[in-house]
């Protein structure tokens, strides 16, 4: 056993010293990146064994494990104490991020585990979100692989500033100094080309302990650190943080009674002292701070990495989602951003749809733009592109549907961080790394013109409101608007009718069907039927608009009430039956693709405001019930 | 200004109760399992912190089999007063009905009393958050699973499609019926929690410190007969100066001898013992993927 590890004697003599001693630990998260081949799973085993974090049961069974299926012959095989990939392959057990633990006299570490081939970017991100450092591992009998930059790329992305090249298996190389020269020097202009300032090699090798622990007989040419005194001392991004203006993400605002009104968040980034001026962020007033509230008593001072109550001298507004500054250093606020995107769902990004992006503890509606380009993860090669696929990474401008306070991710993780969510699964589909705001809230002037949108609709006597049909094909949503539309005229309503295959002959002429495409249709049919309500009309709508989340987008561009979705349901089987334009036979027959209901989905409205059933009613008695439900 | 770096444990002690608040401000109706262990009581201290001086507001549960130590009932219903907290418990009715006990039952036990008494507790109270005491470092299949780990409406967990967690960024949406777990202490392990619990001064079960205890020892572990139910075959039981490393049904958990009575002196015993923490619980002596399985069936 190692002796920097841990003092047992310490422990058994002195158990108050030695616990004194480790409340004063360090944490340090860090991600290991490589493959099993490269040794990684021996080398975080190793990193256990050493610090005594395996117990004598586990010991046992890693020896018979060892020795019934290691690679090491007689000798204790480190990699089966962390993985076993082949048995979790075995039992269906899906590789993943793993998390393990260890801790020496100085710190406690927190390992990301995840695997290193591309089709993980995903998981590797994930890992690397939360790290300060990153060990990037190499066979040192391989050098430089495609994977070592990509691991590097994507380290550097995700702003870990401390790389530790290990470069693993010196054993297998006889300690060649020569050979880790020439890796060094290769990835070197590797490193200078992404813009990695910096790099930590060692040359270790995780089987035979050289350089892990102990300084190793094997290279005395290197004047570096062992891995350990390394990860036992490299500067903590904590650190550097609190030399940061201040910054407080609201999560919750604690009001237990009419006496205390306190706002609950971990510190991002600096400090903060009782009777500093602080100024709140997007509306920009301030106060100072009055308390520090906690359990155990008021603080003078809270700094980066804390979970505090604020309590601030005046009776300002403040809610989940604001960001608390120091008052001469504010954060930027804007609605629209170049960003970062890495795509972590089997469905492809469909740009222009709307997500929920959350930012912290905010979260708005966002829309991607199809990406300005596209990154080869292995080549740092920009490619076009029109979509970001599963473990895609590429540039793209997001636009919120409000402003937002932020700072770029190479300030802060915590105010330039955000993940996508899919409105409808729930599911996490992205996550993005702000660069700059595009368009500043200051900047943005809306044209307020004199004659208001209510004074549009006064002069017509008329509420504005968008009819919005939605439906399969043939459901009979075009038939059943114009008998609508004639209805409303003959009740001197102003009305138009905006029809599917009308507006593709001009306005979305450039469009087809794929679902990026339809998603951009329905967006442009949104925003036109906008305009409209705002002069006034009564918006009569007739696209098939297969997806809840577009048909949530466009309610949501609209007043609140003014949108109403009607529901004209008729049956796959009834519309291909009916089959007016013939389009059914034509994507049954494979001469039609993307078609809805066939090979493209229909998602039915959950709790439409009107519902028709064209087997159960004709066009002019539904054109009827339509027109009575809304102008009694 | 002098700046100082935070220790480890107020790192830890700051990300659990970030979570908290996550989850109070994204959740409709959140609750917290309280199983009365060390665990717990270190999640319930936390709560304490994080939102005071308002009392944590979400109740807490105790899914109870009737047949944890005397000890643990006293200082649940001790500790929930304190907190000025609501406690909720739940017995499973079936089980009731049945009598389901772990000396007849085996297996059924766990399934009946646990797994079943934890869903209909949640489906009862319809809650749709429920924070646990779980640590990644405790068995395999903990280390992978996230701090917000999704359930679908019948508690099932997935863990190929398990959402990616990435900064202190938490997902917490879901559809309706669909619900969360939520383990604040995910990063902490063993020894950080005995140095929080040695640090804050927090009350735990007096059976985590070594005293005089009847046991009989049964299948390789020692047994403390903590009442008459207790079906004695011959035995007959022997005082020993025992503690537990972890607690549970009295009749599953094994006890170690030990003259620890001391926080501190318990510390030093586990750092100089040699064995994990999990093997005095007879839950996961089966295979090693059992927990896996048992957490997708909606185990905690």
């Amino acid at each position: 056993m190692n002796e920097i590890y841990r003092t047992d004697a310490l422990i058994a003599e002195d158990i108050d010293a030695y616990l004194e001693t480790h409340q004063h630990k360090t944490m340090l998260r860090f991600i290991t990146c490589g493959s099993v081949d490269d040794g990684k799973s021996t080398l975080i085993g190793r990193l256990l064994y050493d610090s005594k974090m395996i117990f004598e049961d586990q010991l046992a069974t890693l020896e018979a494990d060892s020795k019934r299926v290691g690679t090491q012959g007689e000798a204790i095989d480190f990699a089966l104490l962390v993985d076993g990939l082949a048995a979790e392959r075995e039992q269906g057990i899906t590789i993943d991020v793993a998390y393990r633990f260890f801790a020496t006299e100085k710190r406690k570490f927190i390992v990301a585990d995840t695997p290193g081939h591309e089709q993980y970017t995903r998981n590797m991100v994930t890992g690397a979100s939360t790290a300060d450092l990153a060990v990037i591992l190499i066979d040192a009998r391989k050098g430089v692989l495609t994977q070592t930059r990509r691991h590097s790329y994507l380290a550097h992305l995700l702003g870990i500033r401390h790389l530790v090249l290990a470069i693993n298996k010196m054993d297998l190389i006889g300690y060649d100094r020569a050979a880790y020269d020439r890796i060094l020097t290769e990835y070197r202009a590797f490193a200078d080309s992404i813009g990695i300032t910096d790099f930590t090699p060692i040359p270790i090798s995780g089987l035979a302990g050289d350089n892990i622990t102990t300084r190793s007989a094997n290279t005395p040419w290197h004047d570096g650190p062992t891995l350990m005194e390394h990860l036992e001392t490299v500067e903590l991004d904590q650190t550097l943080d609190q030399q940061k203006p201040f910054r407080m993400q609201v999560q919750w605002v604690n009001r237990p009674n009419l006496d205390f009104r306190g706002f609950a968040g971990t510190i991002a980034s600096g400090h903060v002292s009782v009777g500093e001026e602080i100024r709140v962020l997007p509306s920009g007033k301030t106060s100072t701070i009055a308390r520090i509230a906690t359990l155990d008593g008021d603080l003078d001072m809270a700094v980066a990495g804390q979970a505090v109550t604020l309590c601030f001298a005046d009776e300002i507004d403040c809610s989940r989602g604001q960001v608390i500054t120091a008052a001469k250093s504010p954060v930027e606020v804007a609605d629209q951003f170049e960003a970062t995107v890495i795509w972590m769902d089997e469905d492809a990004l469909i740009p222009g749809r709307s997500y929920w992006l959350k930012l912290g503890p905010q979260t708005v509606s966002a829309a991607v733009a199809a990406p300005k380009y596209q990154v080869n993860v292995n080549t740092m090669e920009h490619l076009a592109a029109k979509s970001l696929d599963l473990n895609a990474i590429g540039v793209a401008t997001i636009t919120t549907d409000r402003d937002i306070p932020f700072s770029p991710y190479a300030d802060s993780r915590d105010l330039g961080g955000f993940i996508l969510i899919d409105k409808m699964t729930n599911r996490t589909v992205g996550a993005g790394l702000i660069h700059f705001a595009l368009r500043r809230a200051s900047n943005i002037h809306w044209q307020a013109t004199d004659i208001s949108r209510d004074h549009h609709a006064g002069m017509k006597n008329q509420k504005p409101m968008v009819l919005w049909m939605t439906g399969l094909s043939g459901s009979g949503k075009s038939t059943i608007a114009n008998i609508v539309e004639k209805k409303l005229a003959r009740m001197n309503r102003h009305t138009f009718l905006l029809d599917g295959d009308n507006v593709r002959h001009g306005l979305n002429k450039d469009l087809g069907f794929t679902d990026a495409d339809r998603v951009e249709n329905i967006r442009r049919v949104g925003e036109v039927a906008k305009l409209m309500t705002d002069a006034g009309l009564i918006v009569i709508t007739a696209f098939i608009s297969p997806f809840r989340s577009e048909r949530d987008m466009v309610r949501s561009m609209m007043q609140p009430g003014e949108f109403v979705e009607i529901f004209i349901d008729t049956p796959l089987e009834e519309a291909e039956k009916r089959d007016v334009k013939g389009l059914y036979a034509k994507a049954r027959s494979g001469q039609l693709k993307n078609f809805t209901g066939i090979d493209s989905p229909y998602e039915a409205p959950e709790s439409p405001q009107i519902r028709i059933d064209t087997t159960k009613m004709s066009a002019e008695e539904a054109a009827d019930l339509i027109t009575e439900k809304l102008i009694p | 200004m002098s700046l100082r770096s935070l220790t480890h444990l107020q790192r830890l002690e700051a990300e659990a109760i970030h979570i908290m608040r996550e989850v109070v401000s994204e959740a409709e109706k959140p609750v917290m399992l309280y199983s009365v262990g060390k665990d717990s009581a270190v999640m319930l201290h936390l709560a304490k912190k994080a939102f005071y001086p308002s009392p944590p507001p979400f109740p807490l549960l105790h899914v109870d089999t009737t047949w944890k130590f005397r000890d643990m009932y006293a200082l649940r219903d001790r500790a929930a007063r304190k907190a000025g907290m609501q406690l909720l418990v739940h017995q499973n009715p079936d089980a009731v009905r049945q009598g389901i006990n772990p000396f007849d039952h085996g297996g059924l036990h766990t399934d009946m009393w646990k797994t079943e008494g934890l869903k209909q507790a949640l489906d009862l109270h319809g809650f749709d958050a429920a924070f646990g005491g779980a640590r990644r470092d405790e068995e395999k299949s903990r280390a992978k699973e996230r701090i917000f780990s999704f359930r679908t409406a019948s508690h099932r967990w997935d863990p190929k499609n398990q959402r990616p967690e990435l900064w202190r960024v938490y997902n917490a949406r879901k559809a309706k019926g669909e619900s969360m777990r939520v383990f604040p202490l995910s990063n902490w392990t063993e020894l950080d929690i005995w140095q929080y619990i040695h640090l804050e001064n927090i009350e735990i079960v007096p059976l985590y410190y070594a005293a005089e205890r009847p046991t009989v020892i049964r299948d390789g572990l020692m047994l403390m007969v903590d009442d008459d139910r207790f079906p004695l075959q011959g035995e007959e039981p022997v005082m020993r100066s025992v503690r537990f490393r972890t607690l549970g049904c009295y009749p599953l958990t094994g006890a170690v001898e030990s003259r620890a009575t001391t926080l501190p002196e318990i510390i030093q015993e586990m750092l100089l013992t040699t064995t994990s923490e999990r093997q005095g619980r007879a839950i996961d002596h089966d295979q090693a993927a059992s927990m896996e399985k048992k957490k997708q069936e909606g185990y905690f």
